[in-house]
């Protein structure tokens, strides 16, 4: 991305103090936010996923996490594009959306934040744990196969479009991650007990896909959105039947419901956009 | 083999000075014709033997209400050359002195479907296995998955499929990675020849 503005006046550039999210409902609606989530969702994502880039456990895995990210964010990009063409206000951009904006106005599942590692795993070393990764992949891209497949017949020919691409893209990224979930789970002791662990520590963050907020229900009124509650049977077979061939327990998924699409999110994004953006922020008229 | 470029020659005249409005039927047939033709020798940026009709990107040239438009679509979200394939279809068209807007089309998205035969043969002299089946059988699960529950078929999962070496044509070979050296690759070795390659995977 370029950050290419349309500011006049020289130096920060005024649309970086316009809000540029949810909190800004009449200038899009809450399609427009949905729009949002379903960005964020890539993007935040995305980063994460990169974080592995230069520090992958084997060089192929080290590819294959950037090329993850690489569609990732190329889908966010195409959704960010979208929501500067609905606005029509001219001060949107998918930089702006992506670099100027902050905490509360990003609407990812808080699942998508969470960093690689944490000391609240037991069997966790370090700040990444490749176990995390891909379980989180995988409980991702297991609800988006389906989330993609039925946006593709969306009303909003934009966004079926690029819903038809991302769901090439998300069938690779399950493969990879089922894959991955099968061999450390039914691989060694120490690999069960990190991908059980893993699995323990994100499943109750996987509550949040099954509530239903306003831009979501407005979204599937206008037939632009689909209704992702509808997805949870498919989605729970696939990962109980997965994690069984894996030998691994399903944890219980209940325990509290995240709130990330709503735009309240854990301590960890904020480190995740500080890192993000501030390149953007600190050079806003910046092009390569 | 030699990968010669396609030849280049506009009939003369044909693309200057094109008047904004519609054009008389035979001038628009001789134009269009004009145009493909050039855009032949844009070649994608990192598979240089295949040029972007035979990779299915370049999709339509049509006169539209502002005039002539080149139709491309891209491949992978996130693939970095699509910046540079634009740019080398506008260049490609100002220094034939031909006014044109290269416009992007998502749908129907793009498929690996779509190269062309020759454009596969190109990719296969080159080194990379071209995509071997349909995107769409692949889609639908016709194969089962490496490592996966067969149950996962047609449930999303994109399934691993016989890829031939382009090297000794050998069908004994395996993935070492789902993912290679750009989005659209994996990484494969020839288990009779050894070698390994590149894979274009099927999208």
């Amino acid at each position: 991305m370029t950050t290419k503005t349309t500011s006049a006046a020289p130096g920060r550039p005024q649309q970086a103090n316009a809000p540029l999210g949810g909190s800004e409902p009449h200038a899009v609606g809450s399609v427009g936010a949905y729009y949002l989530h379903l960005a964020d969702n890539a993007l935040i994502l995305g980063q994460r996923n990169a974080e592995w880039c230069g520090h992958g456990p084997i060089l192929e895995e080290d590819l294959a996490l950037a090329n993850n990210s690489l569609d990732l964010i190329g889908q966010a990009r195409l959704l960010y594009q979208h929501v500067a063409t609905i606005r029509k206000d001219g001060k949107s951009s998918e930089d702006l959306l992506a670099y100027f904006r902050d905490v509360p106005d990003f609407k990812n599942y808080t699942l998508l934040e969470l960093p690689h590692g944490t000391a609240l795993l037991p069997t966790s070393r370090g700040d990444r744990d490749y176990a995390v990764t891909m379980a989180r992949n995988f409980l991702y891209s297991a609800l988006m196969v389906q989330v993609w497949g039925a946006l593709a017949a969306s009303t909003d020919a934009q966004l079926a479009a690029i819903a038809a691409k991302s769901l090439k893209e998300v069938q690779y990224h399950l493969r990879h991650a089922h894959d991955w979930v099968l061999r450390l789970g039914d691989g060694t002791d120490a690999s069960h007990a990190r991908m059980q662990a893993a699995f323990d520590y994100l499943m109750p963050f996987t509550q949040e896909f099954w509530t239903t907020s306003a831009m979501e229900t407005a979204a599937v009124k206008t037939g632009a959105g689909v209704d992702v509650t509808a997805f949870k049977t498919e989605w729970e077979a696939m990962v109980s039947d997965t994690l069984q061939a894996a030998t691994l327990k399903v944890p219980a998924s209940s325990g509290f419901v995240t709130t990330g699409k709503h735009g309240v999110h854990s301590e960890h994004l904020g480190f995740v956009l500080a890192e993000m953006q501030s390149l953007a922020r600190a050079h806003p008229e910046a092009v390569w | 083999m030699s990968f010669d470029a396609p030849s280049r020659t506009v009939p003369p005249g044909v693309l200057q000075g094109l008047p904004d409005g519609p054009l008389a039927q035979s001038q628009e047939a001789d134009a269009h014709h004009a145009i493909w033709e050039l855009l032949e020798a844009v070649t994608d940026p990192e598979i240089p033997v295949v040029n972007l009709r035979e990779m299915g990107i370049l999709r339509a040239v049509r006169f539209g209400a502002q005039g002539l438009e080149v139709v491309i679509t891209p491949t992978y979200s996130g693939c970095p050359a699509m910046g540079q394939m634009e740019d080398d279809v506008a260049n490609a068209l100002s220094q034939a002195g031909v006014a044109a807007r290269v416009v992007t089309q998502l749908a129907p998205a793009w498929s690996t479907d779509w190269m062309t035969p020759e454009g596969r043969d190109k990719l296969r002299a080159y080194g990379i296995a071209p995509p071997v089946k349909s995107a769409c059988a692949a889609a639908a699960g016709a194969q089962v998955v490496s490592f996966a529950n067969r149950k996962f078929a047609g449930r999303g999962l994109a399934p691993q499929e016989t890829v031939a070496c382009p090297q000794c044509g050998s069908d004994n070979t395996t993935e070492i990675s789902h993912f290679g050296s750009t989005a659209c690759k994996a990484l494969y070795r020839c288990l009779k020849c050894m070698e390994p390659f590149d894979y274009f995977k099927p999208y």
